[in-house]
């Protein structure tokens, strides 16, 4: 795996400050992330004017670890997971950035190598199974396909490995399933059956979009339970963008809380839920429904999403903050460091920095 | 989950259409096919079908009337042959009277001489659906007709059927200013008035040309007129298609375009287009016709179901020898069928109707 990165590296065509991220890179150091993702900015082109979906975001992923990328609609999260691919639109333009992956920083990429980490490299699967299989294939041709894609296998060796996928993903009775059309499978079966292409080139990171949102919530925990089970197995990494806490608790090892189009807290996800640092993350928190807890009505944020096109000036949040002064609305709030491996965006943070934590975020990398 | 085929399934279904609607089309269908079947394969062994060269003139039988066939009875089968017909001999060269002579037989037999049915004399003159104002006869100039007629339609479409997919497949996936130009030139198209558009383009064929390049040059005018609204349905079921999560999903797997649009575009909409080319064929078959009946298209001595028809178009001649009609009964009936077929096609590639098959 990261032979093939080291030889992409060889070939040599970058400047030298990222010839030594990539030497960094290949000797492997124990913290060395996988994704690194740094001041992303997207911005869309509409009839009203320019829209920055993603406005600066940045984050990285280790090995084998999962980061959980929680916002509400619109808050960019699928942006930035289509991003890292150039899978948008033309409409969307990535106005800076860069996403570095195994020392390569795919923004820069030319499409053909790009093809080559997509699915590849990095796997996707999306939020509606239902349509995002192609319906007038079987599953099994579906399979075959992104096999072959990417590696030289004859058609019969990548039918084989499609029940193995199958099976690996536990569909029962793979053998006579492969022949399936997806109309003939319920939603849960269908989205194994993405996870199995998805993961049928190996690899090294999985961008779940959503992927248990289309889901009953019985199938969504084995759906969650699967995912956990083959990124452990195959030792993978995970980014999973989801707008349910819950989803997050359980699975993620890190956490980004996404506010229109900023990350406004970043935090290992036992310290997001013990403590929250950013006023929005404790107001998500407030509204999660609680099981021992006797409550009439849920508690819900008041106020909306501001429009991306319409920005309030300073904090973005400060419309709907319940802390909010003066000094939000006169300054941006950046994203700084209050502990070890936690940043936030308020001027206020509920978490008082603490002492010796570097007062800048590249201070901090 | 419901097994395909199995036992479950039959219970389950609740909204099956009425079995009697579906069997009613499936035989529709099955006869238009049959038919069809039967009319190509007539054209293609045209020689062997007809009796006579298409343009064999048969100088002392002007305007003949169909000969009717009669049926041996059994036990002559063996002896002198199934079929036979009366000769008639032309009495009245002004009005083009004939007379049937009863008491004499031409008899017919398959296969005789190298034909599918034909007098076992070569002599005798056999016209089983009448004779045109020259003598020639009509039945064998229909066999070769059905040439051009049908082959009109299996080229055009396959001409119209490749330009719009493709134009609409690359409008609808490129978007942007490439699909505007390419809708506004199909708008173009589609607003010039067809029929004049076409008279004014056969008008302009050089005469010398020959039968075939003739022949070819009415299609390739046809399918050029006709390309643009196909590539329109199409423009829109590929804009719709690319949004579809499968495809954005077999972009994130790595897939190229060319891939993307011949594995998961094309097919989705070939759909559509299996059922609107099969739905085209009479449209062309028709355009010929009419191209023809103008004198426009398919020119003397060569033939074709519309040239033949153009006789016709004189109410005299219609009356006095309505047999002139038959290629208009053959446009009919290929035409009906190809539009029975169609729908049933379109019924059956509804991808949700797998299971039942």
């Amino acid at each position: 795996m990261s032979g093939a990165a080291g030889t992409a590296f060889d070939a040599g065509t970058r400047g030298a400050a990222a010839s030594e991220r990539a030497d960094e890179r290949s000797a492997g150091a124990a913290g060395d992330p996988l994704l690194d993702v740094r001041d992303l900015a997207v911005a869309f082109e509409t009839p009203r004017g320019t829209v920055r979906a993603v406005d600066g975001v940045s984050f990285a992923i280790a090995r084998g670890a999962t980061l959980g990328l929680v916002g509400e609609s619109g808050s960019g999260k699928s942006v930035t997971s289509l991003a890292i691919l150039r899978l948008l639109d033309e409409s969307a333009r990535i106005l800076r950035g860069e996403v570095w992956l195994e020392g390569r920083n795919l923004l820069e990429l030319p499409e053909s190598e790009l093809r080559e980490v997509r699915g590849g490299r990095i796997a996707m699967i999306f939020q509606e199974p239902s349509t995002s299989l192609d319906p007038v294939f079987t599953v099994g041709s579906q399979i075959v396909e992104a096999i072959r894609l990417h590696r030289p296998v004859g058609r019969r060796a990548a039918w084989a490995e499609a029940v193995e996928a199958l099976r690996m993903v536990e569909i029962p009775d793979p053998e006579r399933r492969v022949r399936s059309y997806p109309h003939e499978l319920s939603g849960g079966m269908k989205q194994r059956v993405m996870i199995a292409i998805a993961l049928s080139c190996r690899p090294a990171l999985l961008i779940a979009d959503e992927p248990t949102t289309a889901l009953d919530v019985t199938i969504q925990a084995q759906v969650l339970a699967l995912l956990r089970d083959l990124k452990q197995r195959l030792g993978m990494s995970m980014m999973l963008i989801t707008h349910d806490l819950g989803v997050v608790a359980n699975e993620a090892d890190e956490v980004a809380i996404l506010y229109a189009g900023r990350i406004v807290e970043r935090a290992p996800v036992r310290e997001l839920f013990r403590a929250p640092a950013h006023p929005y993350t404790a107001a998500l928190l407030q509204s999660l429904p609680r099981l021992r807890e006797r409550r009439s009505r849920l508690v819900a944020i008041p106020g909306v999403v501001p429009d991306p096109a319409r920005l309030p000036s300073g904090c973005r949040f400060r419309d709907r903050c319940p802390i909010a002064r003066e000094r939000c609305a006169a300054e941006d709030p950046v994203l700084r460091p209050i502990a070890a491996d936690r940043l936030v965006a308020c001027h206020f943070p509920a978490v008082e920095p603490a002492p010796g934590a570097p007062a800048r975020l590249e201070d901090a990398r | 989950m419901i097994e395909p085929g199995g036992g479950v399934a039959g219970e389950l279904v609740v909204a099956e259409p009425g079995p009697g609607r579906r069997s009613r089309w499936r035989w529709r269908a099955g006869i238009s096919g049959a038919v069809l079947a039967f009319l190509y394969l007539t054209a293609a062994a045209a020689p062997w079908v007809a009796l006579y060269p298409p343009n064999r003139q048969h100088r002392d039988a002007p305007n003949a009337p169909p000969m009717r066939l009669h049926v041996n009875p059994p036990a002559r089968w063996a002896s002198e042959s199934v079929l036979y017909v009366h000769p008639q001999r032309l009495v009245d060269s002004l009005r083009r009277r004939y007379e049937v002579d009863r008491s004499a037989r031409i008899p017919l037999r398959f296969g005789a001489r190298g034909h599918l049915l034909a007098p076992v004399d070569p002599d005798a003159r056999v016209l089983l659906v009448g004779s045109d104002a020259l003598g020639r006869d009509l039945y064998s100039r229909l066999v070769y007709g059905a040439r051009v007629s049908l082959a009109v339609g299996l080229v055009g479409v396959a001409i119209s059927t490749v330009v719009g997919m493709t134009v609409g497949v690359v409008a609808g996936y490129s978007g942007g200013w490439t699909d505007n130009l390419l809708m506004r030139v199909c708008e173009i198209m589609m607003a010039l008035p067809a029929f004049y558009f076409l008279l004014a383009l056969s008008a302009v064929i050089p005469p010398g040309l020959s039968p075939a390049e003739t022949f070819l040059l009415i299609v390739a005018l046809m399918s050029f007129i006709r390309w643009a609204g196909f590539a329109r349905v199409v423009r829109g079921i590929v804009a719709g298609i690319r949004e579809l999560e499968y495809v954005q999903a077999a972009r994130a797997l790595g897939a190229s375009t060319p891939r993307i649009l011949l594995r998961h575009v094309v097919p989705a909409a070939s759909g559509y287009a299996i059922v609107a080319s099969t739905l085209a064929i009479p449209g062309f078959i028709l355009g010929e016709s009419a191209l023809s009946l103008l004198g426009l298209g398919i020119q003397e001595p060569s033939t074709s179901w519309g040239s033949l028809l153009s006789d016709a178009q004189n109410l005299t001649n219609l009356d006095r020898y309505p047999w002139i009609l038959a290629p208009g009964v053959l446009i009919a009936v290929t035409t009906m069928a190809f539009n029975f077929l169609g729908d049933q096609i379109r019924d059956r590639l509804d991808p949700r109707a797998t299971a039942e098959r």
